[in-house]
């Protein structure tokens, strides 16, 4: 009876949803670099992959774990996970998922040349236990396993045997491998067609298993032409000509335009980054200032000072356009271990920055250059010019150094820089990430301070990391609050605020906003 | 004759490897190719095996010797950020940049020789000094934005024309054309009088330069003397004769055409090679960088190279030189 209900709910289903063609055309700036799942971990690739692959365990609309490709899982031992897989799934090609393919994608990722290691860095080994049961052997116990399980995509081991590519691709080699430009996923959509930098065609895979579930009965696309345009002004012409039915990034100073536009809308939501300024708190001699034999920001006072000359308020309403969230702290609330009580900024007082400025020596301030972004973040270089000017009114000179993204970034990552604005996503959604790479003393373990470009280092602080990393419950949540307070006490950094997101897209399109800036078509509506 | 070809050949050997190394030097400004190919995870072990892998470790004289070795063989190695052959992205994308910069360049001949002879022939008309104004708006604004003001006019309030792609194309062997759809046709419209505007205005007012300088010689008034009608004297006698400065400026115009189109081709998300250069800019992608700007050297190169070999074939004056032992 179930199965004759199931039967006429899909009937239905496709019947409802599925008879007409529904094609979204989709257009965002950058086009993703390559096809392969374990290659490039940036959003661009995963915009367009988590379309066509699934994953072990899957995201819901608020970013909660879902069940995926697993049914279930279980921590069975402290280093051990057990993932019950989904039974008659299969890849696009035909090829019959099962615990083989786990174990492979898990030890595909591992390959130095994949970019997804931080997912699957204490992972030892996966083992088939039966066709459709997986266990994970961690090396240490991993409270967050599953939460980084959820960005690993799952290939077919045959298809990529058969195709050479059991290794993401390696740009150092001067082959181009079969994977950047060919997809045999699970997922809700299939490759049909892609033209790099051109036109990107996924068409609906009608036997995806998860069609059924609630949150993707109403879905109807049956079809996502996706084509990057990088001119902001080009892409928002395309979507108000009717060329263009979901802009994925429209530009801040548009958006009162696109709201008055008939038949467009404009959907925000907070996105899970959060953008601060940084300091060089090593070095006895900052490279880019005029103080000499001492590091001005190693004292916290000056640290607190230039928080404190910050008006806040006037960039979230002038430069951000009220398209931010004002922030304390350095990850946002959809992060395991947000804590409001510790989500508090330093008041802006420029009387307090000026005498706390005087009482470290500093009465007439000093110079400083900021480095900055010009094309990663949102307004990232308007809001270093606003700080700019708010830090003159309380006598500290600082020079703007704004540079295109690739610069910028090799740049910092040599520690060359004093100040610099960063913008920090958290993948996995759990605080560990943020704090393992930001704020941990650079020691050579794998992932600890690799951002931690100001080079802070605390003992006390690394401690708690430790205990975030191995341990789980009350130990750990206790150790996130108190590193969260040293946070709040230390201003390793200055915060800023999380980022917002529009979505900008035709009305009669409806898709859930998500806060990973991850468009979800599965759950997509076409009217 | 095949003495002067190969003499200028020679000289532009030195060209390439100039142009080579200032670019090659350029990069090193360009941002770190490492610290984009990593992304946002990875050790410093992975950092340095990467930046050992892609030979960055070496001294900057050893890097540039084996790109000239490689770029000699035609081979430019894979894109850091497609992880493709550049030679093969370039040959995908060179089709839609030659297309648009060769319906720019004749959009701008067909347009902009008849203006030009009109202009100077009825310098006093109303006509005249219309597009005189209009062929100042030519020059005077930014390619981008008279490509934004096109897409805001024809796309966007009227809906006519698409605002952005090369529309449908069909596939000849390797090469990819958008002249057989109507959807590549239309989409081919803005951009290209975007990225001919400039030329067709330069092209009209050197017409018109030339058409009233020549209306004023001799052998002008001795053809009206003839009594031959004022069409021939016109278009048989006087654009003949100003026709030959306009073919140089037209060959060396399309150098600029195909080099210049990266303005239009951002603009219009045109995919030609253009985009795909300013797309390797943003990601520090250096061997696409490199090999774009040694094509566009190579096609200055060799359009300089065929106007020689013309002024040689049209100017008697350059054989009769050449026929003493040199000038």
């Amino acid at each position: 009876m179930r199965k004759l209900l199931l039967a006429a709910a899909l009937a239905l289903g496709l019947g409802a949803g599925w008879a007409e063609a529904r094609t979204v055309r989709w257009a965002a700036s950058g086009d993703p670099n390559t096809m392969d799942p374990h290659s490039q971990n940036v959003g661009t690739v995963t915009m367009v992959l988590q379309q066509i692959y699934d994953t072990l365990i899957a995201r819901d609309q608020e970013l909660g774990l879902a069940p995926g490709l697993a049914t279930r899982w279980e921590q069975v031992e402290p280093t051990r996970w057990r993932f019950w897989l989904r039974d008659g799934v299969k890849f696009h090609e035909g090829q019959a998922f099962t615990a083989d393919d786990v174990v492979f994608s898990v030890t595909r990722a591992q390959q130095p040349t994949s970019n997804y290691a931080i997912y699957v860095d204490t992972i030892e080994r996966s083992v088939q236990v039966e066709p459709l049961v997986v266990d994970v052997i961690t090396r240490v116990p991993d409270p967050i396993l599953p939460n980084k399980i959820a960005s690993l995509m799952i290939m077919s081991r045959s298809w990529s045997e058969a195709h050479n590519s059991t290794r993401p691709q390696n740009t150092r080699n001067r082959e181009e491998m079969y994977t950047t430009r060919n997809t045999n996923g699970t997922g809700a959509f299939r490759l049909q067609s892609r033209e790099p930098d051109v036109r990107t065609v996924m068409v609906r895979n009608t036997d995806w298993w998860g069609w059924n579930e609630p949150s993707s009965r109403e879905a109807n696309v049956t079809e996502i032409i996706y084509r990057p345009i990088s001119s902001d002004a080009t892409r928002i012409a395309a979507l108000l000509s009717g060329e263009v039915d979901f802009v994925l990034d429209p530009p801040l100073q548009d958006l009162n335009r696109l709201r008055a536009a008939p038949n467009i809308k404009v959907v925000e939501g907070p996105e899970v980054r959060t953008i601060f300024l940084a300091m060089d708190v090593h070095r006895d001699e900052l490279l880019y200032s005029d103080v000499r034999g001492r590091n001005p920001l190693k004292d916290l006072r000056v640290r607190q000072a230039l928080y404190q000359a910050i008006d806040i308020q006037a960039i979230h309403r002038t430069t951000m356009r009220g398209q931010s969230v004002v922030t304390g702290t350095f990850f946002p609330p959809q992060v395991n271990g947000y804590s409001r009580e510790e989500d508090v900024r330093l008041p802006y007082d420029q009387a307090r920055a000026r005498a706390l400025l005087a009482e470290a020596g500093y009465p007439n301030g000093f110079e400083i250059t900021l480095d900055c972004p010009n094309n990663r973040y949102i307004n990232d270089e308007q809001i270093c010019q606003a700080i700019v000017a708010m830090w003159a009114r309380v006598g500290v000179r600082a020079r703007l150094n704004a540079m295109p993204l690739a610069p910028f970034f090799a740049k910092i990552q040599r520690d060359d820089t004093s100040i610099y604005l960063l913008g920090w996503g958290v993948p996995t959604l759990d605080a560990l990430y943020s704090f393992q790479s930001l704020l941990r003393s650079r020691d050579g373990g794998q992932g600890n301070g690799i951002w931690n470009y100001g080079r802070y280092s605390n003992p006390r602080m690394d401690q708690l990391i430790e205990i975030m990393t191995n341990q789980s419950g009350a130990p750990r949540d206790a150790a996130i609050r108190e590193a969260l307070r040293i946070y709040r006490e230390d201003i390793p950094h200055i915060p800023l605020h999380h980022q917002m997101i529009p979505w900008a897209m035709r009305s009669n399109l409806t898709i859930p906003h998500m806060a990973n800036n991850q468009p979800y078509f599965r759950w997509a509506r076409m009217n | 004759m095949f003495a002067f070809i190969i003499s200028r050949i020679l000289q532009a050997v030195p060209v390439m490897l100039t142009v080579a190394l200032i670019s090659f030097a350029m990069f090193a400004y360009v941002g770190d190719p490492v610290a984009i190919m990593l992304g946002q995870d990875f050790t410093e072990a992975q950092r340095d095996q990467l930046v050992r892998d892609l030979g960055l470790d070496q001294p900057f004289w050893v890097q540039f010797a084996t790109f000239i070795g490689h770029a000699a063989q035609g081979e430019f190695g894979l894109s850091y950020r497609l992880s493709r052959p550049v030679a093969e992205l370039i040959a995908e994308r060179a089709p839609a940049t030659l297309e648009l910069a060769f319906t720019a360049a004749a959009l701008a001949l067909l347009i902009g020789v008849p203006m030009g002879v009109y202009t100077g022939l009825y310098r006093h008309s109303w006509l005249s000094r219309f597009f005189l104004t209009f062929s100042l708006i030519g020059v005077s604004l930014p390619t981008f934005l008279i490509g934004i003001l096109l897409i805001l006019v024809f796309a966007v309030w009227l809906g006519w024309l698409p605002s952005f792609g090369r529309g449908d194309t069909v596939n000849l062997g390797w090469w990819t054309t958008g002249f057989l759809t109507v959807s590549g046709l239309k989409a081919l419209v803005l951009p290209a009088i975007t990225l001919g505007l400039f030329q067709l205005t330069l092209i009209m007012r050197l017409v018109r330069a030339e058409m009233m300088e020549v209306l004023r010689t001799d052998y002008i008034k001795f053809a009206r003397a003839r009594g031959l009608p004022n069409r021939v004297v016109h278009f048989g006698h006087a654009l003949k004769n100003t026709l030959v400065p306009v073919i140089t400026i037209v060959g060396l115009q399309l150098g600029a055409i195909i080099a210049f189109a990266i303005v239009t081709e951002t603009v219009f998300q045109w995919p030609g090679m253009g985009l795909l250069f300013i797309q390797s800019v943003g990601a520090a992608d250096i061997p696409v960088m490199s090999a774009y700007l040694m094509l566009i050297a190579l096609v200055f190169v060799t359009i300089n190279l065929i106007v020689d070999l013309l002024y040689y074939a049209v100017d008697p004056r350059l054989r009769i030189g050449r026929g003493k032992g040199g000038h």
